[in-house]
């Protein structure tokens, strides 16, 4: 009940915050929470609630949301919803210095006061004192200000040092003067009165004060413009239909880094595999073969790559590589005289990311055909055996065949966790080398998703809604692969239940 | 089997074994070079493999100790390692507790009970596991935004939030525990319910105690899953004091600041410990990884 209470506020804060939809969604779960919980007709779904909500929230919800946001443009000049950024922009004011005073403050027991005088030429005469304050913390509240003429005896102005002291709380300070204009804190020597910029017009216009003219807000473009089309800065977030992917897939700028990203994505993610299954599947072989002595020990050692976090041998390899501190360049040194720029060429970057990539992924394709190595009858090697068959035939006649069907979903499923292998490209190269001359920085060795990632969250610009339609993109590849995926595990399963 | 071995056999025996031990080398090469580098003086000397001098200045950076140089100059840790295994630890075990509780009551729901689209659900979880995380970042990133707005604590750069994030990864761990509640017979939950106990009961009472064994298993893959998540963590948190061991370690390697000794040593003393756990785990890990897990 409590909690229900608690969301329910929760809901409510939100709704005042101007965010309805998000309050829907919460309002909608707590309800259906709600509702789980205390009717007596939905006992399975008070054990699955709380899984199946994850799911929903944290894996589908964000899979919906990017394909939304690929429609938008939303980045880091669009990132504000309209009515925020227009409230952004009534609230910028400008120092009327016309109207400006001098400021002194004065000792008045444990309290000060400030005293505001006129200043510039034909100032009109006359100043303002404050109640006594005490000027510690930020001062939320306006301070009334009276006319002043000098009637009483002050106590010495404090010293430009002590105003710095005090700078924060005097920062705070919003004086009201008796014709109810509000000044505030504009430098250690005076207090001015602010001006807003900018004034609201029906329709959402905005009108600039000093000259008068009118912007009106563009749901086409996300941005407030004049008649000639001039913007102002922050636009807000609109929907942008098939921009973003006009943009990827029309202009040249794009197209070119884009394809050749996916071009190395598919050549990585395929070659990685082939690696892997080759030295995988060889070392299963040979770690079955009964006549080999060590090979439980053989096994854990070749087991350890798959065993060390990814994030940690990534990075080991990464300082390994190193042109003139790694490794492996200082043995190719000593014995062919040879030090690669493993990180400045692309071709060897490439290289060295398929090294790296088959050493952390064969193990895994090495415990996978071992597992389905050992469910082969054996009597179909003894026959081969009478037969005479060389070790190679009854590899390319009985394991190979064997292993084949079961084995191909598990190297798609591997296929498409290499062609979205952020964490290795990220860590090792980042994208490096860039391509030259690219409107958006892109790597030579960035994957899909690496790019993506450098467009949302490393480069200027963090363009949001362009890095969601690639996500897009990478999700219907994806989705493709799975069903594809999907298909050849079931026609397995049908067949098993042929039998 | 009984096959006559001939003298072309122990030859390929033989090229068998110095195959096997070139590739062991290759392989473990870079862990034992990560090892010695950690024990060698100096960030970037390039020495013999094993280190002639052994000098600890990189352990005690690690573990959070100045150091003094033989100038006299104090070095101080460069990042806090120690900081950050403890974030990466806590946040690991406070998102496996929670996926593990999670996932078993949705376990007990698939394997046990009766609804509605039950093999449709399960097979839209199966799918939707298939979408890696790294394509919605900019999504996570924009929600966790707006929660932080209203939630303080489970907004971007709060280890509440990125605990919250990490719960969405259940569906394996429904599988697996799943399948073997499925192994254990029913029979002895039906005595339970004859003798007037509810669902609830049942599964807390009878069902859970039976199923420990698999609870520890799924606790320790979603910890290890958890510690070594980066594409998440790397979006949600940036501040230093904040990050997670994934995240940290990429700091030590940077082009202008190259710390590469004590990378190595806060790399040995934070990988060593999930290694071991790992190896300790890989009975169970290796069979869950037949039904198509894949790690990163």
């Amino acid at each position: 009940m409590l909690v229900a209470l608690g969301l329910l506020w929760l809901t409510f804060g939100i709704y005042a915050s101007g965010q309805a939809l998000w309050a829907m969604l919460i309002l909608t779960m707590g309800a259906l929470s709600l509702y789980v919980y205390v009717s007596s007709r939905t006992l399975a779904w008070r054990y699955l609630f709380p899984g199946v909500m994850a799911m929903l929230v944290f894996v589908a919800f964000p899979l919906v949301y990017t394909i939304q946001i690929g429609f938008t443009n939303y980045s880091s000049n669009n990132l504000l919803s309209e009515e925020r950024a227009r409230g952004y922009l009534l609230e910028q004011a400008d120092v009327n210095e016309s109207r400006a005073f001098a400021f002194t403050v004065h000792p008045d027991g444990k309290n000060v006061r400030v005293v505001l005088a006129p200043q510039g030429e034909g100032a009109p005469a006359g100043g303002y004192i404050s109640p006594p304050l005490s000027l510690t913390g930020r001062i939320a509240t306006p301070v009334l200000m009276q006319a002043w003429a000098g009637e009483q005896e002050l106590g010495q102005p404090y010293t430009l040092r002590q105003i710095i002291e005090r700078r924060d709380a005097l920062m705070s300070l919003r004086l009201t003067l008796p014709n109810q204009s509000m000044l505030l804190y504009a430098g250690l020597h005076e207090f001015a009165a602010f001006e807003p910029l900018w004034q609201g017009q029906a329709g959402g216009a905005l009108k600039r004060l000093a000259d008068g003219v009118v912007y009106q807000p563009s749901r086409d473009t996300g941005y407030f413009e004049d008649a000639q089309g001039q913007r102002l800065q922050p636009g807000f977030k609109v929907g942008v239909g098939f921009a973003n992917y006009a943009r990827l897939f029309g202009d040249p700028d794009m197209r070119g880094p884009f394809v050749s990203i996916f071009i190395w994505t598919v050549v990585f993610a395929g070659l990685t595999v082939l690696f892997s299954t080759a030295i995988g599947m060889t070392l299963a072989v040979l770690l079955n073969w009964e006549a080999l002595k060590y090979r439980t020990l053989y096994r854990t050692l070749l087991f350890l790559p798959y065993a060390v976090p990814g994030f940690i041998s990534i990075l080991v390899f990464k300082g390994l590589f190193n042109q003139n501190f790694g490794e492996i360049n200082a043995i190719l040194d000593a014995v062919f005289g040879i030090k690669p720029a493993w990180f400045a060429d692309p071709t060897l970057a490439k290289t060295m990311i398929l090294i790296v990539n088959t050493w952390l992924g064969y193990p895994y394709i090495m415990v996978l055909c071992t597992g389905l190595i050992k469910s082969i009858p054996a009597d179909l090697y003894e026959a081969s055996a009478i037969a005479g068959a060389k070790p190679l035939t009854n590899f390319f006649r009985i394991t190979a065949p064997l292993i084949v069907k079961p084995l191909t979903p598990l190297l798609i499923s591997a296929f498409a966790f290499n062609f979205n292998n952020f964490v290795l490209i990220s860590l090792l190269t980042d994208g490096r080398p860039d391509y030259l001359n690219t409107k958006l920085p892109a790597g030579t060795t960035d994957i899909l998703v690496s790019y993506t990632y450098r467009i949302a969250f490393t480069d200027a610009g963090a363009n949001f809604g362009l890095a969601a339609a690639i996500s897009t993109v990478i999700f219907f590849l994806v989705a493709i692969l799975s069903l594809a995926n999907l298909k050849f595990s079931q026609s397995k399963d049908q067949r098993k239940g042929g039998h | 089997m009984a096959v006559v071995t001939g003298k072309s056999q122990r030859w390929r025996i033989a090229a068998a074994h110095v195959g096997l031990w070139l590739l062991i080398a290759v392989t473990l090469f870079p862990l034992l070079a990560v090892v010695s580098i950690s024990l060698r003086p100096g960030n970037f000397a390039t020495g013999s493999l094993i280190p002639t001098e052994i000098s600890l200045e990189h352990w005690r950076l690690a573990l959070g100790f100045s150091y003094t140089q033989a100038d006299g100059v104090v070095v101080q840790p460069p990042f806090p390692v120690l900081l950050w295994l403890w974030n990466s630890i806590k946040i690991a075990t406070i998102s496996s507790l929670l996926i593990v509780s999670i996932s078993t009551t949705a376990a007990y729901g698939f394997a046990r009970l009766r609804f509605r689209f039950k093999s449709t659900i399960l097979n839209s979880m199966l799918l939707l596991q298939m979408f890696p995380v790294a394509v919605a970042l900019v999504a996570i990133y924009a929600i966790f935004e707006a929660i932080g707005g209203f939630i303080p604590w489970l907004g971007i750069e709060t280890h509440g939030g990125l605990i919250v994030a990490y719960i969405g990864g259940v569906a394996m761990h429904i599988w697996t525990i799943k399948g073997y509640f499925e192994t254990i017979p029913t029979e002895i939950e039906e005595c339970a319910k004859v003798d007037g106990a509810t669902s609830w009961q049942t599964f807390y009472r009878v069902l859970l105690p039976m199923a420990v064994p698999i609870l520890m298993v799924v606790f320790v893959l979603a910890f290890i899953g958890t510690i070594i998540e980066y594409p998440i963590a790397s979006v949600l948190l940036r501040e230093e004091p904040n990050l997670t061991l994934a995240v940290g370690s990429k700091y030590y390697l940077y082009e202008q600041r190259y710390l590469w000794g004590d990378f190595a040593a806060a790399a040995v003393l934070s990988g060593l410990p999930i290694t071991l756990v790992f190896l300790a785990a890989q009975r169970w890990i290796v069979s869950g990884l037949t039904s198509g897990g894949v790690k990163g």
